[in-house]
């Protein structure tokens, strides 16, 4: 079949297999930070944007993003870069496997909630799995990142501890 | 200091949190043939006949292996030294299937699709045996597991093979049944921990293909490449020289990428076949095909005065190892030999094993390797006997533990140099608010909180085994290269070699280039596994970069022309008090002409393994209605020496809890009554979510270990151990309920709370 759709804003036509998933149609048009961990959608290393909200590309059929944006990590890198200072800073980022999924469900929270308490930052980012961490570095990283975009902690220097 | 002991962001942060294709996957030829393995659906059968003639035909295969096409050698995935003390036990295909996920066939086809056609085409006869499904039951069971004749051992290892015994022995200092005599109190308790999976987010990956000159390259995902150059070399019978592993970004390993799993596939695939080939394994094949933690039955005998002073402790381990033996050996002498100790003030101690073989998916290496275990065993059966004599179980710890200058004879007679576990005891009693809130308080007629705590070692490396070797080179421009054979998995050791390197070197940190591992380039090194690399690798870049400094010094006299002694280095230049040249043109000047490179090699083995210490704090939340424990705080106070980077230290340490949580309260492989695996995916194997959990508070008590490098001992595995007997005994603390196996589950509180 053929798709049509944008990804980081370029235009795409391709004829796919009408079963092909959306991880792996981004996978051959070589998005390679979509990353697999799992194959029951529990993961969340695979979460890229469709039409701007979080989705989990490994159980969206790719056909779902006919005439619709994609996003991946690779379209939005400034901002990633910004959010990942913080976490480097925490030594959070360990192996770093599930950081994608992770940083795109971040600023997709960023997008949707205001001033998040700890809890709400926790439920968000639930689905967001990570073996290495703990999550408390995460935690640590998420927070002083959203601190220092309040007006407040504007130019608030990423505290290396 | 300026390098050490900073909280310095890994060098590869950046790229791994903007998703940069730095993984096995991402780096693999587009033209890659798709390696897939038809798996056994039967714990125990003998394959009687195998047709894959119908499959070849399908469009795109391009190849189908079965157990007559592969070398008829026997081999261990282990990633361990020469001689490996993992038995011979495997063929990359058997005739004989021995767990359910067990590879029967190897496929390989231009797609996905097309192999998994042909995987449902191939026409497989079984002679389905009775399969060992108990480890109970395995010694001397009817089913002989390993019935072939070519199995070996490289030495003793108490292997009784036609009685599914992998591996046997026993140690003992002081007369044990003496000093029970003599005890006022007795402890004599059996706990059992269950099989775990590793679960580290990137599951097991290689691709391989044959170089300009057909030598066979496999870039692989693990924490061992010079074992993998050498297992792959016999278990394809073609010469190590013949094979080049490299070592990308891994997603995570934890023991798990220290054996073999996806390796041979895709690298018998190549050699038959000439062609690229990739095998990435699914999550299911992950958890099925894979490797596990040790489940163990360890029995523990203390016997102690009335005052509380342990005169003797015996423990009797049952390991199970599944199907093949990877780090059977090996992993239970860990149970008794890193638990003990502790307690060095028992004047006789004895420790008793037994390694079996099951029809289940073999155990392997997993971070702590048996110490895990043993660690719920002893610290449980601890808290049981403070409880027998009425003491604080803190107070029975400190009495009876081990400090800094004493020899520790369950410890291979090694002294302990350096160790703050009593303050790391004290510090964590404070964080947590033991004094106030020990045992229990009662939050509603419903809830309940209590507080429990456990205590840990480990080592750093494997004494007179493992071995590191690191060179660092001069580069034209005053720069270094630093290679490496340690594997970063994540845990961000590249960047605290480099930091140990740029302290010695005293440059800038950017100045220090480290290679990732290619066994073509990269100095020998045994690989990241048993605790070792900032230890031993650590030790080898203080070294090298020591002896560089004299070479460049030595450089410099002849340019100068004048003695080595008088010149100083102070990293940017070499000089007297009235004459100096820069490190960039010395550098420079050696690049032309008659120039030398300048490098320097060093290697490092240990007769020791200096012990970090952990003491562990959980206080938590009973629901007295459902059973559900959840873990409110967490704190965990670590002497690993001196932390070279105590932010990742930090996460180390908080990730090693966590881990330990999941084990304490859910993570466990079950099987159904055929031997089938009952939770292969993470809806079925639930790893801890952020919600899980609750505070986890890190602190380090350091202490200074003169063999290690600035100091510093490990960290790695000694995260993991406390957390499973703290919350044990805090949930004794909440309920008054002991239970002696992992994990422990709602169900298993509420129905201990009935029985009651």
């Amino acid at each position: 079949m053929q798709l049509k759709c944008t990804i980081n804003g370029t235009h795409y036509e391709e004829n796919i297999a009408p079963d092909t998933m959306l991880l792996d149609f981004l996978r051959t048009k070589g998005f390679f930070s979509v990353k697999q961990g799992c194959d029951t959608a529990n993961c969340g290393l695979c979460t890229v944007w469709l039409d701007g909200r979080p989705v989990l590309s490994c159980s969206v059929l790719a056909a779902r993003s006919q005439g619709a944006a994609l996003t991946t990590i690779e379209g939005v890198e400034k901002k990633a870069a910004a959010f990942g200072e913080f976490m480097a800073a925490q030594g959070a980022d360990q192996c770093g496997f599930c950081s994608p999924g992770l940083v795109m469900n971040i600023l997709a929270m960023e997008k949707e909630l205001k001033n998040p308490t700890p809890d709400q930052i926790r439920h968000y980012l639930a689905g967001n799995l990570c073996r290495c961490s703990g999550y408390a570095g995460q935690m640590r990283a998420i927070e002083a990142y959203l601190k220092s975009k309040t007006p407040a902690g504007k130019g608030g220097k990423n505290e290396i501890r | 200091m300026k390098y050490v002991n900073k909280g310095i962001p890994k060098q590869d942060a950046m790229a791994l949190v903007t998703g940069k294709p730095v993984y096995t996957d991402d780096l693999a030829p587009e033209n890659c043939l798709i390696v897939k393995v038809l798996r056994s659906p039967h714990a125990f059968a003998k394959i009687t006949d195998i047709q894959p003639s119908e499959a070849l035909e399908l469009p795109g295969v391009a190849c189908i292996l079965t157990h007559k096409d592969v070398p008829d050698k026997r081999f261990t995935m282990a990633g361990q030294s020469y001689p490996e003390p993992s038995p011979y036990d495997r063929r990359i295909l058997d005739q004989w299937v021995r767990y359910v996920g067990d590879p029967v066939a190897i496929v390989a086809a231009g797609t996905e699709k097309q192999a998994d056609q042909a995987m449902k085409t191939i026409k497989v006869d079984y002679e389905i045996l009775e399969p060992v499904l108990d480890p109970d039951t395995a010694e001397g069971h009817p089913s002989v597991i390993h019935p072939e004749d070519n199995y070996h051992v490289n030495f003793d290892i108490g292997n009784k093979i036609k009685k599914n015994v992998c591996s046997s022995g026993k140690f003992s200092h002081g007369d044990v049944d003496a000093a029970f005599n003599e005890a006022e109190v007795m402890v004599d308790e059996v706990y059992r921990t269950c099989a775990n999976s590793q679960a580290m987010m990137e599951t097991f990956r290689t691709f391989s293909y044959l170089d300009h000159t057909g030598r066979l390259t496999l870039v692989a995902s693990t924490q061992v490449p010079f074992h993998v150059r050498a297992i792959a070399a016999r278990a394809l019978d073609i010469p190590r020289q013949k094979i080049r592993v490299i070592k990308p970004r891994i997603g995570g390993g934890f023991g798990a990428k220290q054996t073999l799993v996806a390796e041979l596939f895709p690298a018998i695939v190549t050699l038959k076949t000439g062609k690229p080939a990739k095998m990435i394994f699914t999550r299911r094949e992950c958890f099925i095909g894979s490797t596990s933690r040790h489940a163990m039955k360890i029995r523990v005998r203390l016997g102690a005065d009335k005052e509380g002073n342990i005169l003797g402790i015996h423990m009797d381990t049952t390991s199970n190892t599944g199907a093949y033996g990877e780090h059977g050996p090996t992993t239970v002498g860990l149970s008794g030999h890193k638990t003990m100790p502790l307690y060095n003030k028992a004047r006789a101690i004895k420790f008793t094993y037994n390694v079996v073989y099951t029809n289940t998916m073999s155990a392997g290496a997993f971070r702590g390797y048996g110490a895990t275990q043993g660690t719920f065993a002893m610290e449980s059966a601890m808290d049981e006997l403070a409880r027998k004599l009425s003491m604080d179980p803190l107070e029975l710890r400190l009495k009876n533990l081990v400090k800094e200058g004493e020899i520790m004879p369950g410890y291979y007679g090694e002294k302990l140099n350096a160790c703050t576990l009593d303050q790391c005891i004290a510090h964590g009693k404070e964080l947590i608010g033991w004094d106030e809130k020990y045992p229990c308080q009662k939050i509603s007629e419903t809830r309940v909180r209590a507080l429990g705590a456990a205590i840990t070692m480990q080592g750093s490396g494997i004494p007179n085994i493992d071995t590191a070797s690191v060179e660092i080179r001069l580069q034209d421009d005053g720069f270094y290269t630093l290679m490496i054979g340690a594997a970063d998995m994540g845990t961000g050791c590249d960047t605290i070699l480099s930091q140990m390197a740029a302290e010695v070197l005293t440059c800038d940190l950017s100045r220090i280039i480290v290679s990732q591992v290619d066994t073509d380039h990269s100095p020998y090194d045994t690989g990241s596994y048993a605790s070792a690399t900032t230890f031993l690798t650590g030790m080898s870049v203080v070294k090298a970069c020591r002896d560089l400094i004299g070479k460049m010094t030595k450089a410099a006299a002849q340019k100068l022309s004048m003695d080595p002694g008088d010149l100083k280095f102070d990293g940017q230049a070499i000089f007297a008090d009235s004459r100096a040249i820069t490190l960039k043109d010395l550098a420079r000047q050696l690049a032309v002409g008659q120039g030398s490179c300048l490098s320097a090699t060093a290697t490092t083995s240990q007769p020791v393994s200096p012990p970090p210490f952990m003491a562990g704090f959980a206080e938590i939340e009973l629901d007295l209605e459902t059973g559900k424990v959840f873990v409110l705080d967490y704190v965990g106070v670590v002497d690993c020496g001196t932390p070279i980077n105590p932010n990742l230290a930090r996460i180390q340490t908080e990730g090693g809890i966590v881990q330990g949580i999941g084990m304490a309260l859910f993570e466990k492989i079950t099987y159904n009554s055929t031997g089938k695996m009952m939770n292969s995916s993470f809806m079925q194997y639930k790893i801890p979510s952020r919600l899980d959990i609750g505070d986890i508070r890190v602190a380090f008590k350091s202490s200074y270990e003169p063999t290690g490098p600035f100091g510093a001992k490990s960290i790695g595995e000694v995260v993991i151990n406390t957390p499973a007997p703290a919350i044990a005994n805090a949930i004794e603390n909440a309920c008054s309920l002991r239970l002696r196996t992992l994990p422990i589950t709602p169900e298993d509180i509420l129905t201990g709370i009935h029985e009651k």
